[in-house]
């Protein structure tokens, strides 16, 4: 199929999808799996299909309609873009399996309601990858929050409610507040908003507003939780873990650093951002996120929270990488993006396939638990090991990039900010690693458990090998990514 | 078409006109309101044809008994009177094709026909000051339109309502009395009720300050009937106490056709003679919209009552649409406009969800709503839409008049940031009030009979839809409105020196 | 002598006061209703003093009339609306009247507003 097609049906794939989704509920819960598996597997079909066209330098894109006079919603698959949506999709398939296994083995409730607000939230995702400018982006990200609050609320008791407030509040508000009044300024100056190789900004804004703008749409995009915007994500929790899973690696937090990234690069440009010196907080602001969160990690006794926090932490490491504006942090920033999301999803897994298993959330808890669910917590290991970024694991190839970025910026800051929280990280991972293998099983009797339910292991296995793959497979993903900054590495403007 | 075409404009008032008595008439059941929808449905494609005619380029102009102006009555009608008559006709149709049960339920059979009779009052009333390009005329018109739409609103069974009236009819004869008192004195100082005439005589007029006092009187007294903020005291008990049908339509225009004659006077008549009258204006009415936005959203964000914590977000909103004019400048006005013909879809929407609901719950306190959403997930749904629309997610037709009045506030310099500011913080107002309803009536445990509820009327729903996804259709193609809007906001300010 | 000669809009603007007055300060919606009146009546006022031409006579035409000054008979012709419009709003301000006092038992706005916060 061609580009144009395999685009437009990679956004009306999913809707669909979720259409099906609810009547199959109707019908039976197999089905309705099924609906969802087949729908996943579509995605994956379409999206990944446009992967060859993007590798040959190829950049398709599809007009859909204008809905003022300049304003357009519009599609355009690149590097970046081709990336996060080929993640998005496949690690959708991935979840769903998992989430079969999770939402039976805690015989949660509303499961037609969430399989289809997870479609309709792939839905949004592909949308903001996909998208050829700001407003399609705003668009699909404002779709984004509200398809997953529903997903977040899941539980429906008062304390959920009050977290899922907390979430809706904090990013409505940024993206109307700050995104929306970025969106329109920079429309209004630059007298387009398309993202542009090389930006668009560069003779229309200059001194102090440049770093006012990158402000508002850093703190705009609160998905990226970029410290102080942070505070949905921990709020996040209270859902269900296959949707912490989404949130994590999949479709949320990836949508923010997507965001501050495609910004980075496509509106503002690398170069003209460099020479800006109003630019320059942004890489603090990013560090002090890194080491804060890890920071308050370290105190976290439920696991889920700790989670967080290093999910924030590592989102951080995107932007800082990001914000150091040399070309091979920006493919390390791309590259991060895909090792986090492998290795996140991983943890997260393993922490819902503990929690159906044997309702266990603390870290207290876990002792011994290595040797009752031992694929389980090895997969966690290796998503641990992945995070604090040693090899063989994903986590390992970014930050080799993000380092080499930092060497070629000669930003000895960001040198540091990283080995400070790498061994933050190992402070609050590897005590989990060893209680869980190395201590004595506390258990209570009576509630001895064996592993989580099949599917949620078969997943997390999945996900687990690809972080360790990663390690060894990386060429392709370095090459997509590295077309991000071709023309700049080869020193043409 | 020419030959129907030429009358199109007097036939848009004619028709309501020639009805509302005949409706009397018609006592079996039903009758009366199929009539009236059927007129009212008449009504609207009338005013369909009108713009059309007017897209194409021309403004229709038509002299009422062949007499020609300034003598004579004459009607005008271009892309501002054919915005404002698509959302009359529009909202009026709706809402008597949802209202049927509702109305029903609220108002005994036999005295239906009289209420029937004065909505089509009031229909031809407002119409009537759209087309008119007569100060006197409208004069009228308003005050036909507005005793009936003190009938209507008196006609519910909540008793509070005539109390509310009583304030509404106190507030709004001050207006009328107010405008009237500023048409008399423009007439004195120049000879005519044609607008367009006094535009041209003003100008041999040797002392101005008689206009400029008719111009202060012109503009509070529509302000009041315009709930203007801090005159706005009579809408809220209005909105809240009349039938629910009936909400729906004075909701969706009833103060925006007074907003309309405001501007007409102010832009045609005297922003080019009086010298410095633009900063007046701005000086004036910024501030008032600046207060009515923070504080209609402020009071929305503490209500208890569904339909009266709406009807302040109304106030709120009608302070979007003034702060959009007072910027006097073709985006500002644009936005303004485009705003009025989005918030009587958005508003529309809502407060045809609320009919809806209010069909099957005790009341409309917060207390008594608890659950009932879940019950009812189709008219929660429209709920929702008009409220992400009255928000202005994007995707939404609320969106697109934010986005122009953000860019219009951009052109303000440093002024403009902080109306940007006020705009977000009213919308994110707005997200709080709407939120509140979303939460109460989706997320707490049902009370009362509220877990048995059924569904409203597959007819009622179908519109209510209709009208959410109207929302959804001009947030993503609103080349229709914004032409009218755009071309409206051109032609008030070339009249400006 | 300026402001004597103009006294005519002196009355116009006291009555239209005293009207205001009644509208905003009494409880009784009767009496409010008066106020309302006596406020349109003095806008009334205005119209017609200003149709009196000086040494006009009565609009009206008749054979033989030659060189004869008429007052305006436009603003005469719009009181008379106006009259109409004002009479119609007493008359429905005076039926709300009726049905408050039915459902309220009282048309004191104060004691209304007493029985509509119980």
């Amino acid at each position: 199929m061609s580009a144009e097609t395999a685009i437009l049906l990679s956004l009306g794939v999913p809707v669909a999808g979720a259409i099906l989704i609810a009547l199959a509920g109707r019908i039976s819960p197999n089905l309705r799996e099924a609906a969802t598996l087949v729908t996943a597997a579509s995605l994956i079909a379409c999206v990944w299909s446009l992967l060859p066209e993007i590798y040959a330098g190829g950049r398709p894109g599809v007009q859909v309609s204008e809905i003022l006079p300049g304003i357009h919603i519009a599609f355009q698959v690149e590097p970046l873009g081709m990336m996060f949506a080929a993640l998005a999709s496949g690690l959708w398939l991935i979840n769903s399996i998992y989430s079969i296994g999770y939402m039976r083995g805690n015989r949660e409730q509303n499961q037609t309601r969430f399989y289809v607000m997870f479609a309709v939230s792939l839905t949004a995702t592909i949308g903001i990858a996909f998208s050829a400018n700001l407003f399609t982006l705003f668009l699909f990200y404002e779709m984004l929050t509200l398809s997953t609050y529903p997903l977040v609320a899941h539980k429906g008791d008062e304390k959920t409610i009050r977290s899922a407030r907390v979430y809706l509040g904090i990013l409505i508000t940024a993206s109307i507040g700050l995104f929306l009044p970025a969106i329109i300024w920079t429309y209004s100056v630059a007298g387009t908003g398309d993202f542009t190789p090389g930006g668009i900004l560069q003779g229309h804004i200059e001194g102090p507003l440049v770093g006012l703008l990158l402000g508002l749409f850093v703190f705009g995009a609160a998905k990226a939780a970029v410290m102080p915007v942070h505070r949905w994500l921990p709020a996040a929790m209270v859902a269900p873990t296959p949707v912490s899973a989404l949130l994590h690696a999949v479709a949320v937090v990836k949508a923010g650093v997507f965001t501050i990234t495609k910004v980075i690069v496509y509106i503002f440009g690398i170069d003209f951002l460099f020479a800006e010196p109003s630019s320059g907080w942004l890489f603090y602001a990013s560090a002090f996120t890194i080491i804060a969160a890890s920071a308050v990690a370290l105190r976290q006794q439920n696991l889920k929270r700790l989670l967080a926090y290093s999910t924030i932490a590592q989102l951080s490491y995107v932007v800082m990488a990001a914000a150091v504006l040399k070309p091979l942090a920006e493919v390390g920033a791309a590259i991060h993006m895909l090792a986090h999301a492998f290795g996140k999803i991983t943890l997260f897994f393993a922490a819902g396939a503990i929690y159906t298993a044997s309702k266990k959330t603390e870290l207290s808890q876990l002792r011994g638990i290595g040797r009752r669910m031992p694929i389980t917590m090895t997969a966690f290991t290796i998503g641990a090991l992945s995070m604090i970024g040693v090899p063989p694991t994903a986590g390992f190839v970014s930050k080799w990039y993000i380092l080499a970025g930092a060497f070629q910026a000669d930003n000895y800051a960001a040198l540091a900010t990283i080995i400070l929280s790498t061994a933050l990280n190992a402070a609050y991972f590897l005590p989990i690693i060893y209680l869980a293998w190395f201590e004595k099983d506390n258990t209570p009797a009576g509630k001895e458990h064996g592993e989580a339910p099949f599917a949620a292991v078969l997943a997390l296995v999945i996900t687990a090998a690809l972080t360790l793959g990663f390690f060894v497979f990386n060429a392709p993903a370095v090459e997509l990514e590295s077309q991000l900054v071709k023309p700049l590495m080869q020193g043409q403007p | 078409m020419t030959g129907i075409e030429a009358h199109l404009p007097v036939l848009q008032v004619v028709v309501p006109l020639l009805m509302a008595p005949l409706v009397i008439l018609l006592q079996p059941r039903g009758l009366a309101w199929a009539a009236t929808t059927a007129t009212s449905l008449m009504a609207f494609l009338v005013a369909v044809q009108l713009t059309i005619v007017v897209l194409g380029g021309q403004e229709l102009y038509y002299e009422l008994g062949g007499w020609s102006a300034p003598y004579g009555i004459a009607l005008n009608v271009d892309s501002f009177s054919a915005l404002l008559l698509l959302i009359l006709t529009g909202a009026s149709t709706l809402a008597l094709l949802a209202g049927k049960v509702s109305i029903d339920t609220q108002i005994e059979a036999p005295r239906q026909p009289l209420f029937y009779s004065a909505w089509l009052l009031v229909l031809a009333g407002l119409a009537g000051i759209l087309v008119a390009a007569d100060a006197f005329n409208i004069f009228v018109f308003m005050e036909i339109s507005s005793l009936a739409s003190y009938v209507l609103v008196a006609g519910g069974p909540d008793r509070r309502a005539l109390p509310a009236v009583f304030k509404y009819l106190v507030m709004g004869t001050i207006g009328a009395t107010f405008y009237l008192i500023g048409v008399g004195l423009v007439y004195m100082m120049t000879g005519t009720l044609n607008l367009l005439d006094m535009e041209a005589r003003i100008h041999e007029v040797a002392d101005l300050k008689p206009i400029l006092v008719a111009a202060g009187f012109i503009t509070v007294g529509l302000a009041l009937k315009a709930a203007v903020f801090p005159l706005h005291m009579w809408l809220p008990g209005a909105y809240t106490y009349a039938p629910h049908a009936v909400t729906v339509f004075l909701a969706a225009c009833a103060t925006k056709v007074s907003l309309y004659v405001l501007l007409r006077f102010d832009f045609v008549v005297f922003q080019q003679n009086l010298v410095g009258h633009d900063i007046q204006f701005a000086a004036f009415l910024m501030p008032l919209a600046v207060l009515a936005i923070l504080v209609g959203s402020a009071v929305a964000m503490f209500e208890t009552n569904l339909k009266r914590l709406l009807a302040y977000s109304s106030v709120a909103q009608i302070g979007y649409i003034l702060l959009g004019t007072s910027m006097v400048s073709v985006l500002g006005l644009t936005a303004s406009l485009l705003h009025m013909f989005n918030h009587a879809l958005a508003k529309g929407t809502l407060f045809l969800a609320v009919m809806c609901l209010a069909l099957r719950v005790t009341d409309l306190n917060f207390s008594h709503l608890a659950g009932a959403a879940r019950q009812m997930p189709w008219t929660f749904g429209a709920l929702m839409l008009g409220g992400l629309s009255l928000i202005g997610i994007p995707g939404t037709a609320g969106f697109i008049s934010k986005w122009y009045l953000i860019s219009a506030a951009l052109d303000e310099g440093l002024l403009g940031i902080a109306l940007i500011a006020v705009i977000v913080i009213g919308s994110l107002m707005a997200v709080v009030y709407i939120w509140r309803i979303v939460e109460t009536t989706w997320f707490k445990p049902a009370v009362d009979g509220n877990a048995t509820l059924s569904e409203a009327p597959l007819p009622m729903l179908l519109v209510t839809w209709f009208c959410a996804l109207a929302n959804l259709w001009f947030g993503l193609a609103p080349s229709l409105p914004l032409r009218l809007s755009g071309t409206a906001a051109e032609s008030l300010l070339q009249h400006l020196p | 002598m300026e402001l004597l000669g103009l006294y005519h809009y002196w009355v116009f603007v006291v009555l239209m006061m005293i009207g205001f007055y009644a509208i905003v300060a009494k409880v009784n919606l009767v009496k409010r209703l008066i106020g309302l009146s006596l406020f349109q009546s003095a806008v009334f006022l205005l119209y017609i003093t200003m149709s009196k031409v000086t040494g006009g006579t009565a609009p009206i035409l008749q054979d033989g009339m030659v060189d004869q000054v008429f007052s305006n008979p436009l603003p005469q012709v719009l009181i008379l609306t106006a009259i109409v419009v004002g009479i119609s709003t007493t008359a429905l301000g005076l039926g709300i009247v009726v049905r408050i006092k039915e459902e309220y038992g009282t048309i004191e706005e104060h004691e209304i507003q007493e029985i509509n916060q119980r």
